[in-house]
């Protein structure tokens, strides 16, 4: 994924248009939107399918504009973001200190890597009944698990990077006469930084993932993720796919606003990456 | 102290820090403080798990899981590797398929579920199909990076030896990208791995090792819900460490495209 998202902003770089060919580019973007569009069009009126399954665009955008209108889905949305934000950053503070821990003292490697490493290979929704039987149907479960699946990348990355922090740096600062919170603050916190925002990102996206279905199983009253399961129920396909779009719009928002610019402005700014 | 002194001591820390977690679950789940519905003891457990792999229903469950991950996954290759190096090969190609790909990349599989359930039923369609999709971005993506990756110069210097177009993609192109493919496999793997778990617990069958933990909520088997836990942790352990791993080492790392060392 590091390879590909690298590449990703190479070309997004070397893309950028100018003036005249800018409208171009969005209209080759565009192309394919419409081309899927218009097939979708063509089936739903086609008849091939139920109606009720398989609703035609115009129908998807009324329902989405009467929830947003109404209110409904903001309040879905925003619910959804609450409980991404305090789960992710629950896993953030418990994910980095564990990590810098690890990467840092021996004991404490020696002591969380087998726990770490037994518990990152279960697929994190596995854990959701378990979670859900101890702490109840609802928000408390749901934020909780959001925030346990999503340490596990912060910690291992994390600790990487604490443990990638070059030897002969430590070692100079040290005879420059830098004491142990200087050192930290100064040599291995920037050091390891790339690392840790990689993981940051990588506990993000996993948080993102696990969020949707969590909310599907813990029944939250609010939540994009109820709002599309609930809808299934009653048949409600057109307010599902508005839902759905909705998702993927919070997704793009946060890949592409939040992550890479947290990554133009530290790691790559200080060279330590190239973007 | 030796490196082989330090290395035992790590085994060592690591095995009482298991133990200690163990005991400190084990404390908890004979205290009576909580309830023993809900906080089985590790013998309870352990029994369970025997039990159910001795008659066969555990063994069944993760069959259905397998053969449900391995559809999904292996449509994800027929249908990723291909379109991955049409696109890094016809820019007519990528300019098609990127806009649509990042746009469909950002939706967490789990949020088409209840769409599928609708559209093809319960059961092994929507979860095969879920699994597919989880699946197929990692792979059509590392292609793709893979494949423009390859060197130019090999490029070149093949075409100037001779080789031509069929030649050309065989010889150079396929081993030059095949780090990236086979990373793209492993990352395939594991999201579907990952999703045929949340699927099968959503989308209800009858079979599956999602299902199984996601039932045994309803009757607060706890026991089983922790027993499958373990199963699904050790085959997807296994897929990463003893296939992946050693498909790595067969391929790419005798080629000498990566080296051995990797995080």
């Amino acid at each position: 994924m590091q390879d590909a998202a690298t590449t990703m902003t190479a070309t997004g770089v070397s893309d950028r248009p100018q003036a005249g060919e800018r409208l171009r580019l969005i209209a080759r973007n565009i192309f394919p939107f419409v081309i899927v569009g218009a097939i979708w069009e063509i089936v739903a009126w086609a008849g091939v399918f139920p109606h009720r399954l398989f609703p035609t665009l115009e129908e998807i955008a009324a329902s989405f504009v009467h929830l947003t209108i109404t209110g409904i889905l903001p309040r879905h949305a925003v619910e959804t973001i609450m409980r991404l934000l305090t789960g992710f950053a629950l896993a953030g503070i418990a994910g980095v200190a564990i990590g810098v821990l690890m990467g840092r003292s021996r004991r404490a490697e020696d002591i969380f890597l087998p726990l770490v490493s037994i518990g990152a290979p279960i697929p994190g929704l596995a854990y959701a009944p378990l979670f859900l039987l101890w702490f109840g149907l609802g928000n408390i479960s749901a934020v909780l698990l959001v925030g346990f699946v999503s340490a596990f990348p912060i910690i291992f990355n994390s600790w990487t990077g604490v443990k990638a922090v070059k030897e002969i740096w430590v070692r100079s600062a040290q005879a420059m006469g830098a004491d142990d919170r200087r050192l930290f603050r100064h040599v291995i916190l920037p050091g390891a930084l790339p690392y840790i925002l990689t993981g940051l990102r990588l506990g993000l996206a996993q948080a993102w993932r696990i969020l949707v279905a969590v909310e599907m199983l813990a029944a939250v009253p609010w939540g994009l993720g109820w709002l599309i399961f609930g809808a299934r129920k009653f048949l409600n396909t057109d307010i599902m796919l508005a839902g759905i779009v909705v998702i993927a719009v919070i997704g793009l928002v946060l890949e592409k606003f939040v992550f890479q610019k947290i990554e133009n402005y530290t790691v790559v700014r200080w060279g330590m990456i190239t973007s | 102290m030796t490196e082989a002194g330090q290395r035992q001591r790590s085994l060592l820390r690591g095995a009482v820090s298991v133990l200690a977690a163990a005991a400190l679950y084990e404390a908890m789940a004979r205290s009576g403080y909580f309830a023993p519905a809900l906080l089985p003891t590790l013998g309870t457990v352990a029994r369970t798990l025997f039990s159910t792999i001795a008659d066969g229903t555990m063994i069944e469950h993760a069959a259905f899981t397998l053969y449900r991950v391995m559809f999904g996954f292996a449509l994800s290759i027929v249908v990723g590797i291909p379109l991955g190096i049409l696109m890094a090969r016809f820019q007519r190609v990528e300019h098609f398929f990127l806009p649509l790909i990042s746009a469909l990349m950002p939706i967490p599989s789990f949020a088409l579920v209840p769409l599928f359930m609708l559209w093809f039923g319960i059961g092994n369609l929507t979860t095969i199909l879920i699994v597919f999709y989880a699946a197929t971005f990692p792979m059509v993506f590392n292609t793709w990076s893979g494949v423009r990756s390859v060197n130019p110069l090999w490029l070149r210097a093949a075409g100037a030896m001779g080789a031509d177009e069929q030649r050309l993609f065989w010889k150079v192109i396929i081993p030059g990208a095949s780090p990236f493919i086979i990373t793209g496999m492993r990352q395939a793997f594991l999201r579907a791995w990952i999703a045929v778990v949340g699927a099968e617990m959503i989308a209800a069958s009858d079979w599956g090792l999602g299902w199984v933990i996601f039932d045994a909520k309803e009757f607060l088997n706890t026991d089983v819900m922790l027993a499958s836990l373990i199963v699904i942790g050790l085959i997807g352990f296994a897929f990463e460490r003893l296939f992946f791993g050693s498909l790595e080492r067969m391929t790419v790392m005798r080629w000498g495209m990566v080296r051995a060392a990797k995080g």
